[in-house]
């Protein structure tokens, strides 16, 4: 599955809840599937820069693929960090180095992922890409 | 009762409690805006035309409605600048280099804190901080001893703080700084939605006012200078509107405050920002002041019953923001789903980083009410939270 197609996979479950608070309910509730990240893990170079809420997020290469594990001290940004790493974890370098961050708007998560500085899902991503140019 | 003069209100249907970030504007405000724009927009004080004239004109009766509001002596201590971040740059460039040492608060915001760094001062080079105690309140024991070491100083505080609510007993401050030959400027970016200020009676010598956090457009504010500092206060830009004479050799500038607003400035904002002074004598700061200490203390007083929540500070000498958190749970995550639920309240570090570092916090759930805001704001929010907590926990 591309990229493109695992967002829109995303999206048409987020879409079946019309009550917005219903989504994040069901945000949260990924956010709980997420594999728990050693704390060993929890350094300032694993940081995502540009979260308000505390993101760290570490890679290990197989071959010519990245796999990512990732947490955080808010329950919501867990959720999205398990969509997130849904859609990128296991893609190939290559891919991984021009990813159109545009691509995780489609989302429509309007409220968490916005161009404005705080972003943390495009933090997220950013790193992603710097992860696969140092791979 | 009041949110009838607000468009927003009658247009949104969010219960908006993020104040200390942006006030509401009410009509006139808007109006005065529209009209300068649709009926006379002309440059000021360069054209003769009857529109340039009357654009001109309403622009410096703004100026006069600001002077008499906070009650300075004259116009030429009332600089127009776009809000309190570049009145207080304004100050840090061009007024206290002479100073070895500046002296702030622990509760200040960015705006007063890296002005500063980026004049090389740090805490080992020229700046001071005074410390709070633990419910926030200023230390002044701290602050006489610093005086009494580094006379001479330049003292920049904050009025209200941003973050907590906490009102500095600025009068005290300032006596205190003059008795050691020390100079004060005071940050209010949050004082003058909610309380009266009278910089002849507090004897401050720079007050940095805001425009868009009282009930004014946004892109506005302005700086009080006391007469006697204007003489050694040295305009940071310069060019258009400010110039006497000018030749290929050197220009002489006109006096102050015009020699202080370079360019074209921000007319319709000004304009507004005399509307929005004028609303709020008409409704009055006992008015103000009376509904929201109210509103403020039932605001207290219904968080407070809410499980598991933490304050950093009492309410003692409090207006405005109430800051907390609830243990074990990320404020990003109340954030959000309160705005799922239609209330705007700001959480994270409220532009206060280092009060919340000494915290030993990330940051806060920031509730900042207005005069306009009522119990019902309140019970809505309260129900929030109480939605939100069960989500989340």
């Amino acid at each position: 599955m591309t990229i493109k197609q695992k967002v829109e996979k995303i999206k048409e479950d987020l879409d079946f809840f019309e009550d917005e608070l219903q989504k994040y309910e069901y945000i949260i509730d990924l956010g709980k599937k997420l594999d728990a990240l050693d704390d060993k893990y929890k350094t300032p170079e694993n940081i995502v820069h540009g979260c308000t809420s505390q993101v760290w997020l570490i890679c290990e290469q197989k071959e010519d693929r990245l796999y990512f594990k990732g947490t955080s001290d808010a329950i919501i940004v867990k959720g999205l960090i398990y969509i997130i790493l849904e859609i990128f974890s296991g893609e190939k370098i290559e891919t991984l180095k021009s990813v159109d961050m545009d691509v995780v708007y489609e989302l429509g998560l309007s409220e968490v992922i916005t161009p404005n500085r705080q972003s943390g899902v495009i933090g997220m991503i950013k790193k992603i890409k710097e992860l696969a140019q140092k791979a | 009762m009041f949110k009838k003069d607000f468009p927003y209100f009658k247009n949104s249907d969010i219960v908006y409690l993020d104040n200390a970030a942006t006030t509401q504007k009410p009509q006139v405000v808007i109006d005065s805006q529209v009209e300068y724009y649709e009926k006379y927009c002309a440059n000021t004080h360069r054209s003769s035309f009857s529109d340039a004239n009357k654009a001109t004109q309403k622009y410096e009766d703004s100026r006069k409605i600001l002077k008499e509001f906070i009650n300075a002596s004259l116009n030429e201590e009332i600089i127009f600048t776009k809000g309190v971040s570049e009145s207080i740059n304004f100050v840090a460039s061009s007024f206290t280099r002479d100073y070895k040492t500046v002296i702030i608060s622990s509760l200040e915001h960015h705006s007063n804190i890296v002005p500063w760094h980026m004049q090389g001062r740090n805490l080992s080079q020229g700046l001071k901080v005074v410390n709070c105690d633990s419910n926030l309140n200023f230390d002044f024991e701290e602050y006489e001893n610093i005086l009494k070491e580094n006379p001479n100083s330049f003292v920049s505080v904050t009025h209200i703080s941003n973050a907590f609510g906490k009102i500095h007993d600025i009068k005290k401050i300032i006596e205190l700084a003059h008795k050691y030959e020390s100079v004060v400027m005071v940050d209010a970016a949050q004082s003058l939605a909610h309380t009266k200020i009278d910089v002849q009676e507090l004897d401050v010598d720079f007050l940095a006012i805001s425009g868009h956090k009282t009930f004014g457009p946004t892109g506005v504010g302005a700086l009080y200078v006391k007469q006697q500092h204007l003489k050694n206060m040295k305009p940071y830009q310069t060019g258009g509107a400010t110039i006497h004479e000018v030749d290929f050799n050197s220009s002489t500038l006109l006096d102050s405050p015009y020699k202080f607003e370079a360019g074209t400035q921000n007319i319709a904002g000004v304009i507004g920002f005399g509307e929005a002074l004028k609303y709020i004598t008409r409704i009055g700061y006992k008015n103000i002041e009376t509904i929201e200490k109210d509103v403020y203390n039932y605001l207290n007083e219904e968080l407070s019953k809410l499980p598991n929540i933490v304050f950093y500070n009492d309410i003692e000498n409090c207006i405005g923001s109430r800051s907390f958190n609830f243990k074990n749970i990320s404020h990003d995550d109340i954030g959000i789903l309160l705005d799922k639920m239609k209330v705007a309240i700001r959480v994270g570090h409220h532009c206060a980083q280092p009060i919340m570092k000494k915290l030993g916090i990330r940051g806060t759930i920031r509730v900042s009410t207005a005069f306009y805001n009522d119990y019902e704001d309140i019970n809505k929010l309260i129900k929030a939270l109480k939605k939100a907590l069960d989500i989340l926990n």
